[in-house]
């Protein structure tokens, strides 16, 4: 039966389809918990069999994720999720294979796996759980913990300059680049919808926070009362706007920057810049803006994934030499008989 | 002995030549590594297959790919055992020496037998490669070679007289002197030079100047051996004999290479190789890129680590994952061995062991790796360990690695080395009807479903490909609980865990073969041993035998578990000897199984041991 026929022919799913039999063990109020809300709200409505989705994770916190989702799931070690995920969906295009990794995981210890999977274009969904933290080893300072963090590994600050998640992604040509926070529910939605259709790498941070050992490290933009003038909705086609009022818009300066203006004060609507998913360069400059923090979808653009060039360079082998005679094999170059 | 130099134009009528047989012959080409001196072993050694003699080979290639030409670390030598008895070493000393150069010369005649012939090139002793090799004066020459039979051809001039009509420059034609060369053994030892010619043609047919070039050359080595004066015996080595049956030439990373796919596809599972390239193993990854019509995937990964996790993403997919590298790179997938080890997924990791610690020798050869392997990660982590022993057995050991890791749902180790991974044999080849079969049973079945029930006989746990309805679960590096598989903290559970993993991997005795025991059942002195120094001690021990003594041998090839029939071989005998590439490893672990008081032979110089050390050490061993 073809992937088609059985989606066409299976019951609709539900959210409670994807919730295990586990219980959830982090903390009550982290952040994760919404995450998983989402994802298990989306997965129904995507249109795929329960048992085509596969959640791969390193360890911390965040890579307990696949024991709570009722589907296929591997649990790894540190950092290494994305290089397991890559052999998986390298030999089976035909599932939707989903990566869950936390700030140290994906981007400490398993950093050389997550660029070089990004690179690749191998058609893995990536959750990147930011919390700025080392959350299962009780609170370190991670490789996106700001300059200066106080933690106990840290007592008089960190002195190491941190990543920037989307940036690295951006460095390394991700086909898709996307920011969400946990507590945006419906946006989260979307851009889970969204990694779900991209070809390739989709690559997601999330921010989220851990109210254990680094709370609030994200309030100014989940915060009823300011988000809106710290954050910046990145929509494709639509003016960068932001701002309570929705007066404030970013313009690229005659310095060549991207600049804050607010709108009426010399500035009008179309000096704004509208956003377009597939202008690298300003997803690049998008990426190191700060205030506002954008979210959304940075970069989306379409090129092969690495698991469908490979699948074509065996059909064309096959095509070309036919299927392997391993006997044939055996007796390749020079032989002779010894009687 | 007067050495005697030929000039070009002294080929005068040909003599008659006197011929005479030889039981085996050991020779060594020697040369700068742009002198082609691989490639010309090898065809040679195709040559000596086709004769019909049994033949073992070794490369010895410089550590650096392009060392200054003309220099001691830029030598690059190939060395072929070729006889009409059983071979199974590439031979302790060379009978001949093909010398293209003074450091070749350097490097290589210290192992010359006392006698032997050394062939040299006039042309390559020139005064700048004498000082690059640290001569004063030239040893073809100063009479401090008297002991060897000298043999000075103009092997560059002759090549160059040779190709003059063709119009190639100076330096490409000069290149072709390997085929003079060649030629000239060829004539030599009776070589057939037919399938060197039909050889040329095919390797260089993009550029028929070269099929033209080469072709000459070859032809006039051969000619000036007939018509040469300095020649005035020609060789003759009797096909050897041999088992019935169609053969090849296999390095050991070529039959390791076959045994993996034949293995994949024997089991009807696709075969992925995650891979990080390094020396000596690099050439697993390069035949299994050729295999893409077979369905065969490889995946040349960031690291190391990656390699092993994708092969094991891949295991989790439902093919079989295979992971190839040599002890540095083994050491940084340890972590996701034992992964595999406690998700209890089919997974091959091959060690093509190589010398030292850290970089240590990266092109020599050592069998250091055996504690690696069997106790090289944290934890009570026991999984089957298997050694190869010949190169056409890394055939045979690497089906048996995919056989067992299916079969028993475990990471097996396989281990290889330098010696066997280059080294040739010729290879009786199979008939892939015939090997045996490889069952495979995913599960399908969602009522009575559990991750962690385990077959009663195997101990196995059932493997459930993603994207089978209903059995959606989850598999992770927290320990488990007892058939639920759920996470377990249980100190009880945890005993019963280890104590089952360990079961499982103890149960794989249950296939391995009945221990065969080379020579009598029980006697004064045993020798046993594992990996590529098969050949050595099966010489070494005949040599022994040869004169009227008694000494056994028993090679291993089961390594973690040990055979279960071991003890009881061992303690028949009242002197075990264990010859190894390391400090005594596997010494270690049978003094510790089986608390016998087994005795150590250890080499630790990057080179295999010499079938006369080996002979020695159970002389003096007999003699008390
Ligand atoms: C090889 C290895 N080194 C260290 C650890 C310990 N360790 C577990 S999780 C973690 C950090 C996790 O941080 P992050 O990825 O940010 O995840 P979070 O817990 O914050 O979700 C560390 C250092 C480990 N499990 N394995
Ligand atoms: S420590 Fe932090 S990240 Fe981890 S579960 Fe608790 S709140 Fe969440
Ligand atoms: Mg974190």
């Amino acid at each position: 039966m073809s992937d088609a026929a059985v989606a066409t022919a299976a019951p609709k799913l539900t959210r409670k389809d994807f919730v295990s039999d586990q219980d959830v063990r982090w903390c009550p109020g982290c952040g994760d918990y919404s995450i998983l809300a989402q994802v298990q709200k989306v997965m129904p409505e995507l249109g795929l069999p329960r048992e085509k989705f596969v959640f791969i994770s390193g360890i911390g916190c965040s890579s307990r994720f696949p024991y709570y989702m009722n589907t296929y799931g591997f649990h790894t070690i540190h950092g290494r999720a994305p290089a397991v995920a890559t052999g998986l969906k390298i030999s089976r295009p035909d599932l939707s294979v989903w990566v869950v990794t936390g700030d140290g995981d994906g981007l400490s210890i398993g950093g050389n796996h997550l660029i070089h999977a990004l690179r690749r274009n191998v058609g893995l969904k990536i959750l990147l759980f930011n919390n700025r933290i080392y959350g299962l080893t009780k609170g370190q300072y991670s490789p996106t913990s700001e300059l200066g963090k106080v933690t106990k590994s840290t007592p008089l600050g960190s002195v190491d300059y941190p990543f920037n998640p989307i940036a690295v992604a951006m460095g390394v040509d991700a086909t898709f680049v996307a920011r969400s926070v946990d507590v945006e529910a419906k946006h989260l939605q979307d851009i889970l919808r969204r990694a779900y259709e991209h070809q390739g790498s989709a690559f997601i941070e999330i921010l989220q926070n851990c109210n254990i050992f680094n709370d609030g490290v994200w309030d100014s933009l989940s915060d009823k009362a300011t988000k809106a003038d710290t954050v910046l909705l990145l929509e494709h086609g639509r003016p960068l706007i932001f701002g309570k009022n929705r007066d404030k818009g970013i313009t690229l300066g005659s310095d060549r920057r991207l600049q804050v203006v607010t709108l009426g004060n010399g500035a009008s609507e179309e000096d704004i810049l509208v956003h377009d998913e597939t202008n690298r360069p300003l997803a690049y400059m998008l990426a190191h803006l700060e205030h506002p923090t954008p979210i959304g979808v940075f970069h989306a653009t379409a090129r092969l994934a690495y698991e469908e060039a490979m699948g074509k360079q065996l059909e064309a082998a096959r095509q070309k030499l036919g299927p392997g005679d391993v006997n044939a094999l055996f007796n390749r170059g020079e032989t002779w008989i010894v009687e | 002995m007067e050495p005697m130099t030929v000039e070009t134009q002294t080929v005068g009528t040909a003599p008659t030549k006197r011929r005479e047989q030889r039981e085996s012959v050991v020779i060594r080409f020697a040369g700068d590594s742009g002198d082609g001196m691989q490639l010309t072993g090898m065809q040679f050694t195709t040559e000596s297959a086709l004769a019909g003699n049994d033949i073992g080979t070794l490369p010895d290639f410089p550590a650096e790919i392009r060392a200054p030409a003309g220099t001691l670390a830029g030598v690059s030598g190939f060395q072929l055992n070729f006889s009409s008895l059983e071979v199974y070493t590439p031979g302790d000393n060379p009978d001949v020496l093909v010398a293209m150069n003074p450091a070749a010369l350097k490097v290589n005649i210290g192992d010359l037998m006392p006698g032997g012939i050394l062939l040299a090139d006039q042309d390559g002793f020139d005064a700048g490669n004498l000082k690059k090799a640290g001569y004063a004066t030239n040893p073809l020459e100063d009479g401090s070679l008297a002991k060897y039979q000298i043999i000075v051809v103009d092997m560059t001039g002759m090549t160059l007289k040779a190709l003059e009509d063709l119009k190639l420059s100076n330096k490409v034609a000069s290149r072709c002197k390997n085929f003079f060369a060649l030629g000239l053994c060829s004539w030599v030892y009776s070589r057939p030079i037919e399938p060197t010619l039909n050889w040329i043609q095919d390797k260089f047919k993009k550029t028929p100047e070269l099929v033209e070039a080469n072709s000459l050359v070859l032809k006039t080595g051969y000619h000036f051996g007939e018509t040469t004066e300095l020649f005035a015996v020609q060789y003759e080595v009797k096909p050897a004999r041999i088992a019935p049956g169609k053969y090849r030439n296999v390095t050991g990373n070529t039959a390791l290479a076959l045994g993996l796919l034949a293995a994949a596809n024997k089991a009807g599972l696709p075969l992925f190789l995650g891979s990080y390239p390094i020396t000596p193993a690099t050439d697993i990854l390069h035949e299994l890129a050729q295999y893409k019509n077979f369905g065969v995937y490889t995946f040349q990964a960031e690291d190391e680590i990656a390699g092993v996790c994708s092969a094991l993403g891949a295991s989790f997919g439902g093919g079989i994952g295979v992971t190839t590298s040599s002890g540095p790179g083994i050491a940084l997938k340890q972590e996701a061995i034992n992964l595999a080890v406690m998700v209890e997924l089919p997974l091959v990791i091959c060690n093509i062991q190589r010398g030292g610690p850290s970089t240590g020798l990266p092109t020599k050869t050592e069998q250091a790796d055996l504690y690696q392997a069997i106790f090289g990660r944290n934890s009570d982590s026991s999984l089957p360990v298997l050694a190869a022993a010949t190169p056409g057995d890394c055939f045979n050991m690497a089906y048996e690695a995919v056989r067992i890791a299916i079969k028993y749902m475990t990471p097996v180790i396989l281990l290889s080395d330098g010696y066997l991974a280059n080294g040739a044999e010729p290879w009786l080849i199979p008939k892939f009807e015939n090997l045996p079969p490889i069952p495979v049973q995913f599960r399908t079945e969602a009522e009575g479903f559990f991750p962690y029930l385990r077959d009663p006989e195997t101990l196995a746990r059932p493997w459930v490909k993603p994207g089978t309805p209903g059995l959606e679960h989850r598999i992770g590096g927290i320990e488990k609980e007892d058939v639920t598989g759920n996470i377990s903290y249980s100190p009880a559970n945890h005993e019963l865990m280890t104590r089952a993993r360990a079961r499982k991997v103890a149960a794989v005795a249950q296939d391995i073969p009945p221990t065969t025991i080379r020579g009598d059942q029980a006697g004064d002195l045993v020798v046993v041993g594992w990996g590529s120094t098969y050949g050595s001690i099966s010489a070494g021990v005949d040599e022994v035998r040869a004169r009227g003594k008694t000494v056994s041998q028993v090679h291993l090839r089961y390594l973690n578990p040990l055979p279960p029939d071991l003890g009881g071989i061992l303690r028949r005998f009242k002197t075990i000897l264990v010859p190894e590439m390391n400090m005594g490893q596997l010494l270690t672990i049978l003094r510790a199984t089986y608390l016998v008081d087994a005795v150590g032979m250890n080499k630790i110089q990057g080179q295999p041991f010499k079938v006369s050390e080996i002979a020695a050490k159970i002389l003096r061993l007999l003699e008390g």
